[in-house]
């Protein structure tokens, strides 16, 4: 993926998906109004979280097994990558909130559990930071993401989903795609994902760069 | 007869108006009036430095790279 038409396409999706997303047409729905336009902004952040996330999931069970720092580095820098676009969708989603639910943070399920899933990636960063010896390091946090991975999905998707929020998708609320979302949106709301997914992938990658030229110089120096 | 036929236009004609809109608020005037493009364009600027911004730090880093042989 060193190839630059993959940037150039995500670039062009993003930048489509903000003018579609202000300009093109949207179901004219009660409480909601002109913020369901939100959704092409606030649900990609979470969707490129996501895909980091398992981007990282990946890596650490890799390196289990083929023991290489390189595999390590990279599970460590979807983290890193990852944790900024869970921020953007957390400040994103109680912005939101603040204008439909009343609130900017109301401890509604969602909400809440979102923001734990984030603290259990800031916990894998303090794990990371609190081992000094590279092979330990690298095993244990490798086995703290399996773990962190499922109870993230289980915090996002599952448990939401139990109790009554006022998010779509969870409790007695049914969720956009159910009938909000209409093939005008659909139009904006896919590339828009795609889009901000391959962003992500492109910080990620260049995170994993300068890691790699730094890991590189402090072992000349060791 | 010709009360009731304005009245009958009348009702026909909020019909209308509910079928477009179904009262919900949303910003028409600022469409309307074309201000609504005067953000899109500014939000377009910002995003697009970014990603110009996001581009050249990568061909600057493509450099270091080729420097230290990765």
């Amino acid at each position: 993926m060193k190839k630059t038409w993959w940037k150039i396409l995500a670039s062009f999706l993003v930048v489509y998906a903000t003018i579609a997303g202000l300009l093109l047409g949207v179901p004219h729905l009660a409480i909601l109004n002109e913020t369901i336009r939100n959704l092409y902004f606030h649900v990609p952040m979470w969707f490129a979280m996501m895909v980091l996330f398992s981007i990282s999931v990946f890596y650490s069970v890799r390196s289990l097994s083929t023991k290489s720092e390189i595999d390590d580095l990279k599970a460590v820098e979807s983290v890193n990558t990852g944790i900024i676009f869970g921020f953007l969708g957390l400040i994103t989603g109680a912005i939101w909130a603040k204008f439909t639910w009343g609130q900017f943070w109301s401890f509604d399920p969602k909400q809440n559990f979102a923001a734990i899933s984030i603290l259990l990636y800031f916990a894998y960063l303090i794990l990371r930071n609190a081992i000094d010896e590279e092979q330990k390091r690298a095993k244990l946090s490798a086995i703290y993401n399996i773990f962190a991975f499922p109870m993230m999905v289980v915090l996002l998707f599952v448990l939401p989903r139990l109790k009554d929020s006022l998010h779509p998708g969870n409790g007695g609320n049914p969720g956009f795609n159910s009938y909000d979302l209409d093939s005008r949106m659909r139009m904006v709301f896919y590339p828009a994902c795609l889009g901000w997914i391959l962003i992500g992938y492109w910080v990620y990658t260049i995170r994993f760069r300068i890691r790699t030229i730094e890991n590189k110089e402090q072992h000349i120096r060791d | 007869m010709k009360k009731i036929l304005f009245s009958l236009i009348l009702l026909i004609s909020t019909m209308q108006l509910f079928a477009q809109d179904n009262g919900v608020e949303m910003a028409d005037a600022l469409r309307s009036n074309g201000k609504i493009y005067v953000v899109v364009i500014c939000i377009v600027v910002i995003l697009v430095g970014l990603l110009v911004y996001l581009f050249s730090l990568d061909k600057r880093l493509k450099k270091i790279e080729k420097r230290n042989d990765v």
